[in-house]
């Protein structure tokens, strides 16, 4: 049987690589991989105490089923948004999105 | 064999989630993100969450990177390499604050004495998680699922009015 703490330090790796990512790159679309990358640790996390903690309930499996479905939506609406922005100014490079400012 | 399956995924997923942040280019970033996701499926199956697996594969591997794909391929004219560096002293900011964070979870995580572990092998059954995700009683999901499907037309119709073109 494998320890429920392994899980968590691959989770946690995978986390602060996102947080370095969300940091590091200058990419819109980089930073939205980044955030997905940290959602997807979280729910790691979730399935993994529901599994080895509370085996009788099912809490944190349908946590995981919903943010599964949430992030989902989020990236869809993010992606309109950056197409949008891409028509707009020709770029998504975060630094050259000053025009907004105005 | 079990812990041997467990540590050929956790390889893939660290070595995978690492390169998705550092490598210079985004289609290779996403394509590196597939296998960061396939690898979390595989926990999902080694837990015995074969739904929620299934789940993560169609919606994450099979739906969400088909729209980064496209996506890049409709925003990176110029190769889809990165246009801008950042200074040194920004990388290194970055590096040292997810290191340290990440160090000092890993550390709290492993000090941290749990409850009993109690794993119990064994797949839930489809009929226990379609009563569960559609009852309406105490441990039962009908309003969250509601409220999801409601968020998923919203995002329809704003991804709709957001991406169409302005005559």
């Amino acid at each position: 049987m494998i320890h429920m703490e392994y899980y968590l330090v691959v989770s946690t790796i995978m986390f602060f690589a996102g947080i370095f990512g969300f940091f590091y790159r200058r990419n819109l679309l980089a930073i939205l991989i980044s955030i997905e990358l940290i959602l997807n640790s979280v729910d790691i996390n979730f399935a993994v105490f529901n599994r080895y903690l509370f085996p009788g309930q099912l809490e944190g499996f349908f946590f995981t089923l919903f943010a599964i479905g949430i992030s989902a939506a989020e990236t869809a609406v993010a992606i309109a948004i950056i197409i949008n922005i891409y028509r707009n100014i020709r770029n998504i490079q975060v630094s050259k999105l000053d025009k907004m400012k105005h | 064999m079990e812990i041997v399956v467990f540590y050929i995924l956790a390889a893939v997923i660290v070595v995978f989630s690492v390169l998705t942040v550092t490598t210079q280019r985004i289609l290779r970033s996403a394509t590196y993100l597939l296998f960061v996701l396939f690898g979390t499926a595989g926990i999902y199956f080694q837990l015995n969450y074969s739904f929620l697996g299934a789940v993560q594969l169609t919606i994450y591997a099979g739906g969400i990177i088909v729209l980064y794909v496209f996506s890049i391929l409709l925003t990176s004219p110029d190769g889809d390499k990165i246009a801008t560096k950042l200074p040194k002293s920004k990388l290194f900011a970055g590096l040292v604050a997810s290191l340290a964070g990440a160090v000092l979870c890993i550390f709290i995580t492993l000090n941290h004495t749990f409850p009993v572990s109690r794993f119990v092998p064994g797949e839930i059954d489809m009929k226990t998680i379609g009563f569960a995700l559609l009852g309406t009683e105490k441990y039962q999901y009908m309003l969250p699922f509601e409220a999801i499907s409601v968020l998923l037309l919203a995002c329809i119709i704003g991804g709709i009015m957001i991406a169409r073109k302005r005559g």
